[in-house]
């Protein structure tokens, strides 16, 4: 079987599994809305203060619900020991690793695709910038986010702390990616033009590009740790 | 068929498997016995490719495993005392997506019969979770067959089967027999290890100690001999 279709196998699987349980996806817009709302009773919305914490807030947000979908991405392959059956249907593990991918890029996705607006109506915020460079950038900012996040849940699904040792090992790798994604959709929320931001876009495709590649390639050893 | 020369695991300062050499011929049925520990599952997880040696190869078809994992991966079928499948996915989902996974032709036809074979049809579009373990292990059965592999690999398959799985264990290697399907099994049973094996081959302490043809050995010259190398004493 091709690559790309035991990739489109191993996702129809997932979301399936995911659609039919809700356990992932109820977690994460559960703890997305929360922390949302709490933020929203932290910050007052008519000070000026908020259009400086907006950009962070949405990321504080974004980053702590994929967490949480992220430490639940591989335990369904680990009960019944799912996981070796998987290997002995694909010679290349990378296939796995591309297949948790997407299907954790699409989890993520509906969760932003929820909060975020109910987060600009908590926050009463007008976007001033375009609509369709916020979300080109929230993508890109959220494809680095899994992109390393899922290679790391991987590499810690086999640990006995693994819901601790996966935001310790993830969040030091994601400072680039975090200032770059915080300071463009600090900038494009305020009406930037393309010139003022397009440096932090360049970081946020340069992280997403290595990170993926280097990922996939190093796929294979995660799972001999 | 398989052949492993020099086979070491090391797992930080312990050595798991050291310099473990055999060879198994297309069609032999093969049984690994040994104390906790020995080794056992390890060495079946190298042979189906799913642990690296630290050192050593295996061989499938004089093809080197993990060379040529493509060539290899899709005649290995494995039958462990875990399931292997997806608690959230129906019984006939399960099946399709190992079959999609492994690129299958006929795939429905294909898995009704497996369902129908291992008295599951009637549960077919229920979720694995609503399961009881009999029923889990069945459909296990029809999951490690589901592409007819030539190699079937056993870890304690017999683990946790109800009566009618193991009616239907029973059965599926016979066939498997019949057909020159080569089977290896990992069991802590003399008794099974007897009855469904050629060859048996005793673990301990990651060597491996014994080899020799069942024909030649009878249950308590099998306890006996196991006790001597092993130094484990058995009821």
């Amino acid at each position: 079987m091709s690559y790309y279709n035991q990739i489109r196998v191993l996702v129809w699987k997932d979301l399936a599994s995911e659609f039919r349980s809700k356990e992932m996806l109820n977690s994460m817009l559960i703890f997305a809305l929360l922390t949302t709302v709490i933020f929203s009773f932290a910050f007052d919305p008519e000070a000026d203060t908020v259009k400086k914490v907006f950009p962070g807030v949405i990321w504080v947000a974004l980053c702590f619900a994929g967490i949480l979908g992220l430490n639940r991405s591989f335990q369904g392959e680990k009960s019944n020991d799912c996981f070796m059956g998987l290997l002995l249907c694909t010679p290349d593990p990378g296939v796995v690793y591309l297949g948790k991918l997407f299907s954790n890029l699409i989890f993520m996705l509906i969760i932003e695709l929820i909060s975020l607006p109910i987060l600009f109506l908590l926050f009463d915020y007008r976007l001033q910038g375009s609509l369709g460079w916020l979300v080109l950038v929230i993508a890109l900012g959220t494809w680095g986010f899994i992109a390393i996040g899922t290679f790391l849940s991987a590499l810690a699904m086999n640990t006995k702390n693994s819901e601790l040792l996966l935001p310790v090992i993830l969040f030091p790798l994601l400072i680039p990616l975090l200032i770059a994604a915080v300071k463009a959709t600090g900038l494009i929320l305020g009406g930037g033009d393309f010139a003022s931001w397009s440096n932090w876009l360049g970081i946020i495709c340069s992280f997403d590009l290595i990170f993926t590649v280097v990922s996939w390639f190093l796929f294979d050893y995660v799972l001999e740790v | 068929m398989l052949k492993a020369k020099g086979i070491v695991k090391q797992v930080g300062p312990k050595t798991i498997l050291q310099g473990i050499n055999l060879e198994i011929r297309a069609g032999e049925c093969v049984a690994i016995l040994g104390p906790n520990g020995a080794g056992k599952s390890t060495l079946l997880k190298i042979l189906a490719t799913l642990m690296k040696p630290s050192a050593g190869i295996v061989y499938l078809d004089g093809k080197d495993a993990w060379k040529s994992p493509e060539q290899v991966r899709g005649n290995i079928g494995l039958i462990s005392h875990q399931s292997l499948l997806y608690d959230n996915l129906t019984a006939r989902e399960n099946l399709l997506f190992y079959g999609k996974m492994l690129g299958l032709n006929d795939l429905d036809q294909r898995v009704s019969q497996l369902l129908k074979e291992v008295g599951l049809l009637l549960s077919a579009n229920e979720q694995v979770r609503n399961f009881s373990r009999g029923m889990q292990q069945r459909l296990a059965l029809a999951r490690a067959i589901l592409h007819n592999p030539p190699l079937l690999f056993l870890d304690e398959p017999f683990t946790g089967l109800d009566q009618q799985g193991i009616g239907l264990l029973n059965n599926l290697i016979g066939q498997a027999k019949t057909k020159g399907t080569t089977l290896i099994m990992v069991t802590h049973s003399f008794e099974e290890g007897l009855a469904f094996s050629d060859r048996v081959l005793v673990l301990n302490k990651g060597g491996l100690v014994y080899t020799g043809e069942t024909k030649e050995l009878t249950i308590t010259g099998l306890r006996d001999l196991y006790c001597e190398k092993t130094g484990v004493k058995t009821s």
